[in-house]
């Protein structure tokens, strides 16, 4: 697979590891955040922190959509797909997240409801096409990366004059979730999260551009490095952190220009903006509830917001008591330190959205991982 | 309830209608529109002296040995795919589930859901696919059972088959038998079936070159035991793929698994489609591979013994089974790392087979 196959070559990985090993100071920890769930997901993937000395610390951030998502806004999601004239189109990903009661659009779609998985919001609105009589709702969720498409699909519906097309709009942003963390007790007070750098989510920025955390790197010195999603981008992000770090820089470096520059892509940041807003909050699983870190449909786009269309109302969930995911969204625990990793909570039967998603810290460490913490225990 | 016999014209003067007749609910329903769709499509396919009986069983003379029987339903949508067809894919399927004992395939019982509606001209394509598929496998079926269900209850057409196999003396390939320091081997290229399957469907279409993999392997397994009588394990790595057998095989043996990512073969096609799709390509489903777990000292003879067989020529040995109370199956990446390879979590894709 040309341009993937050479950002995996090993013996180039080793080389990038030996130039790690031999540049970090040994006296030192270095505890770098990777904000993105894909990036947790590469790592564990490829085995990655085989390849790191034991002092370089990989810290895994909230970047995952998935996880995020508060219990209350899938239950708003499940009560749209139990409604008999409601088609609800979804990314596989979200079918299996507990919702209250247990509950999960997976269960709702075996009770009854037409939920189908769909790629994106493009499938979602040729359903809507090919099925007029069917009230079809895409529940949008994501960062910066799959914002644009969504607006895409507004746009088209609303030029489509396509009436019995509405979409439940979850979009977060990325830098609200960076400056939640940075202001966050464990990280400004107790010290119980130490984050030195950060590796910057690399699909994010090819939309909002690396510009966006300039002020981090300035106001809370710390060094970031957007990074691609290939093992051999994340290995040589580390080596970039590590040389800021050396060296006590603190800028906003990017590994992966291949695709992202400073200012991102103008049109789509233009195409949101037309159709979304900002919200006044949002509650984050993990992150509490953070001012303008949300988006909204905008008033010209009210008849495709199902939001409006039934009225939805956000009625916040407490999460399962014995679940961790909030404080591994925030790098306060890693999956293993849950009670319930690997034993009540599994892929197979999650209790927490982190074990659902592919992105998620503690799917990632499931699938990819396990042994090591095996070995730690034993 | 009337079963397969013999074609009979003087009963039926008009021939069935595959350009343009569709399965009515008559034709499940024990009359004559029945026995004629028995005799004109299934009994003319699938002929054969036991088949010819005209009875509600096939009675036969017990081969000598020991038997081996397995049963396997096929939904699999779409029904014509690239590589197969749900008629040759249920005949390879349920043959393959007996080789991997070890067994010779004999004979095989077919089981027809249809929904009232569908073309006869698909059924008679799906039927003569599998009575090529059979041919070619060199086992007889021997009776079946045809139910037809309203539109709307099924889709277009579900397969039963069971097979009857008989064992060879001194070999016996079981999931509990990998011991720690054998090897383990794949047939070919993994993934090509799933990967064909999740091109064809509407919501995730795209265009690949990949056809199905979907064939009979009790040839290629006739070839295994020849050269090495003491193969430990054989499985078929269909739903939920390489990584699912092995973590099977791990925790019916208490074994772990060290495998090498470098040495198991993927097609370039398959690789690239899994990484557009956010797929393992060790998850995706297969149809005519096969894992075989042997003593390291029979590795070479065995690899030797399956890239000798048209449906081995890609064979390779991919790890080794190693002493882990955790039953893991680990990987060596490529690019220079650790790590496990899990059972499939959910569904990855439904009726895939």
């Amino acid at each position: 697979m040309k341009y993937v196959d050479e950002y995996r070559d090993g013996a180039l990985a080793e080389r990038v590891a030996a130039a790690i090993a031999a540049e970090v100071d040994p006296g030192r920890i270095y505890s770098i955040m990777e904000f993105c769930g894909g990036h947790t997901h590469a790592i564990c993937r490829h085995g990655i922190e085989d390849m790191l000395p034991a002092t370089v610390r990989l810290v895994h951030g909230p970047g995952c959509p998935v996880c995020v998502l508060p219990i209350g806004r899938l239950d708003m999601a499940i009560e749209l797909a139990r409604r008999p004239e409601v088609t609800l189109c979804t990314y596989g990903d979200m079918m299996r997240v507990p919702g209250r009661d247990r509950g999960s659009l997976m269960k709702a779609k075996a009770e009854g409801a037409d939920i189908r998985m769909v790629y994106g919001s493009g499938d979602a609105l040729r359903v809507a096409r090919e099925n007029p009589g069917r009230e079809v709702v895409f529940f949008a969720i994501g960062f910066e990366t799959t914002t644009p498409t969504t607006a895409v699909a507004l746009v088209q519906a609303k030029a489509l004059g396509l009436r019995n097309f509405s979409v439940f709009a979850n979009h977060v942003l990325t830098p609200s979730a960076i400056q939640a963390i940075l202001d966050s007790p464990e990280v400004t007070t107790t010290g119980s999260v130490r984050v030195d750098g950060f590796i910057g989510p690399g699909h994010v920025s090819t939309i909002i551009g690396s510009a966006p955390y300039d002020r981090f790197a300035r106001d809370y010195r710390r060094p970031i490095v957007v990074s691609g999603f290939e093992p051999l981008d994340i290995m040589q992000s580390v080596l970039m952190l590590v040389r800021q770090l050396n060296e006590g820089r603190h800028g906003v470096e990017n590994q992966f220009s291949r695709a992202v520059s400073h200012g991102g892509n103008a049109k789509a940041q233009a195409l949101v903006d037309q159709v979304f807003e900002l919200r006044d909050s949002f509650e984050w699983r993990g992150l509490g509830t953070i001012p303008d870190s949300a988006l909204q449909i905008r008033e010209g786009f009210a008849d495709w917001d199902a939001e409006r269309r039934w009225q939805l109302r956000y009625v916040p969930v407490a999460d399962n008591k014995a679940c961790s995911c909030a404080e591994i969204l925030r790098g306060v625990k890693k999956p293993a330190d849950c009670t319930i990793f690997g034993t009540v909570c599994t892929p197979e039967n999650p209790m927490g959205s982190c074990m659902v998603s592919p992105e998620g810290s503690c799917a990632a460490y499931h699938l990819y991982g396990r042994w090591r913490d095996m070995e730690k225990r034993a | 309830m009337t079963k397969i016999g013999p074609t009979d014209r003087s009963a039926f003067p008009r021939k069935l209608d595959l350009r343009h007749g569709r399965v009515d609910l008559s034709h499940g329903g024990g009359g004559k529109a029945m026995a004629q769709l028995v005799e004109e499509m299934f009994g003319a396919a699938f002929d054969n002296p036991l088949l010819a009986q005209r009875n509600d069983q096939a009675v036969f003379d017990a081969p000598v040995g020991r038997l081996a029987v397995t049963t396997d339903s096929y939904v699999i949508s779409p029904l014509f795919f690239p590589g197969g067809d749900i008629g040759s894919l249920a005949v390879h399927g349920t043959v393959n589930d007996l080789a991997m004992a070890g067994a010779v395939p004999l004979y095989l019982t077919a089981g027809f859901i249809i929904e009232e509606g569908f073309p006869l001209g698909d059924l008679g394509r799906i039927v003569a696919s599998m009575a090529a598929a059979a041919r070619e496998a060199g086992v007889s079926i021997i009776t079946g059972d045809t139910k037809v269900v309203e539109r709307g209850k099924g889709d277009g057409v579900f397969i039963n088959t069971t097979g009857i196999g008989v064992t060879r003396p001194g070999v016996a390939p079981s999931g509990d038998r990998a011991r720690p320091g054998d090897a383990v081997l794949v047939s070919g290229f993994v993934g090509d079936h799933g990967v064909a399957i999740m091109s064809t469907r509407e919501n995730l279409s795209f265009e690949t070159a990949i056809a199905s993999d979907s064939a009979a392997l009790h040839g290629l397994v006739a070839a295994m035991v020849e050269a090495v009588p003491d193969i430990h394990t054989l499985r078929d790595p269909t739903r939920g793929g390489v990584a699912t057998t092995l973590n099977e095989i791990a925790r019916q043996s208490g074994v772990g698994m060290v495998l090498d990512e470098r040495a198991i073969p993927i097609r370039e096609e398959v690789a690239a489609a899994c990484e557009l799709l956010g797929l393992d390509p060790l998850h995706v489903a297969n149809e005519g591979k096969l894992i075989a777990i042997c003593a390291a000292g029979d590795a070479v003879r065995l690899l030797d013994a399956m890239r000798g067989h048209p449906l081995g020529a890609d064979a390779a040995v991919i790890g080794e089974v190693i002493d882990d109370d955790h039953r893991f199956v680990q990987l060596r990446t490529a690019f220079g790392g650790k790590r496990i390879v899990d059972w499939l979590a959910g569904e990855q894709l439904p009726r895939i087979c």
